[in-house]
């Protein structure tokens, strides 16, 4: 008969937890986002082309920043639409 | 000595050559101004995410000039941009210095345009790497080789 332990280790103890959030900027040691390149700043955004919240996008809060205002400054090129639906 | 970095789209109803023609007018006036230009980049026709001016489509241009410290340029430049309907939409930026080390990296091809979180990835990864790798590998495999040598002789 499996006694408890064996049961207790059927399962991978650590499914639950996702990985561990980085903010990618400080660890690809990227300085600086480029307003006109919106295919990477399509990462940041949701499907309306709403700018995703830091818990979510795990940036730090001076790259969330950044990323912000390179967004904004996109949408006001044209090359983000500012609502949109299905957008990925 | 700030850089800044002025992004219009050109109404693509003009002819081909009109459209070259105001994208190089903007580049003389800044020169006219003082300005020394770093680089012009045609990002050419693009799709607008949005109509503008019932227009759906757009010719980028950017122009990166160095203002030499004339206060009023940037505004002289703007005023002519917005009395212009050639222009449908402008932008100037200042720059700090990593922008300005982005742009010349993407200009000498560092940057490539897909990917270009990985290629500064694989920048910042191969300045890392060297000194990693270099210490380890050397030390284990010459000395046994050597050893082996002098033994048979």
């Amino acid at each position: 008969m499996a006694s408890r332990d064996d049961i207790k280790f059927l399962s991978n103890p650590n499914i639950g937890q996702n990985r561990k959030k980085y903010c990618r900027f400080r660890k690809f040691g990227i300085k600086y986002i480029d307003y006109k390149d919106p295919d990477f700043l399509l990462q940041f955004v949701n499907e309306q082309g709403k700018i995703l919240p830091r818990r979510i996008s795990g940036n730090s809060l001076k790259y969330q920043r950044k990323v912000s205002t390179a967004i904004k400054r996109c949408r006001h090129l044209a090359m983000m639409p500012y609502v949109t639906d299905l957008l990925k | 000595m700030r850089n800044h970095e002025v992004t219009f789209i050109v109404d693509p109803v003009l002819s081909g050559d009109e459209i070259k023609a105001t994208a190089k007018s903007y580049g003389e006036l800044l020169v006219k101004e003082g300005a020394k230009i770093i680089n012009t980049d045609e990002m050419g026709l693009r799709q607008l995410a949005y109509p503008i001016k019932r227009r759906t489509t757009g010719i980028y241009y950017c122009i990166e000039f160095n203002n030499a410290s004339k206060p009023d340029l940037i505004s002289n430049v703007e005023l002519a941009m917005r009395r212009d309907e050639r222009i449908m939409r402008f932008l100037t930026v200042a720059l700090d210095k990593y922008g300005i080390k982005y742009n010349e990296d993407k200009r000498n091809g560092k940057i490539g345009k897909a990917k270009k979180k990985i290629s500064i990835a694989a920048q910042a990864a191969k300045a890392k790497e060297p000194v990693k790798k270099a210490a380890p590998k050397p030390k284990p495999t010459p000395p046994p080789v050597e050893a082996k040598k002098e033994e048979e002789e």
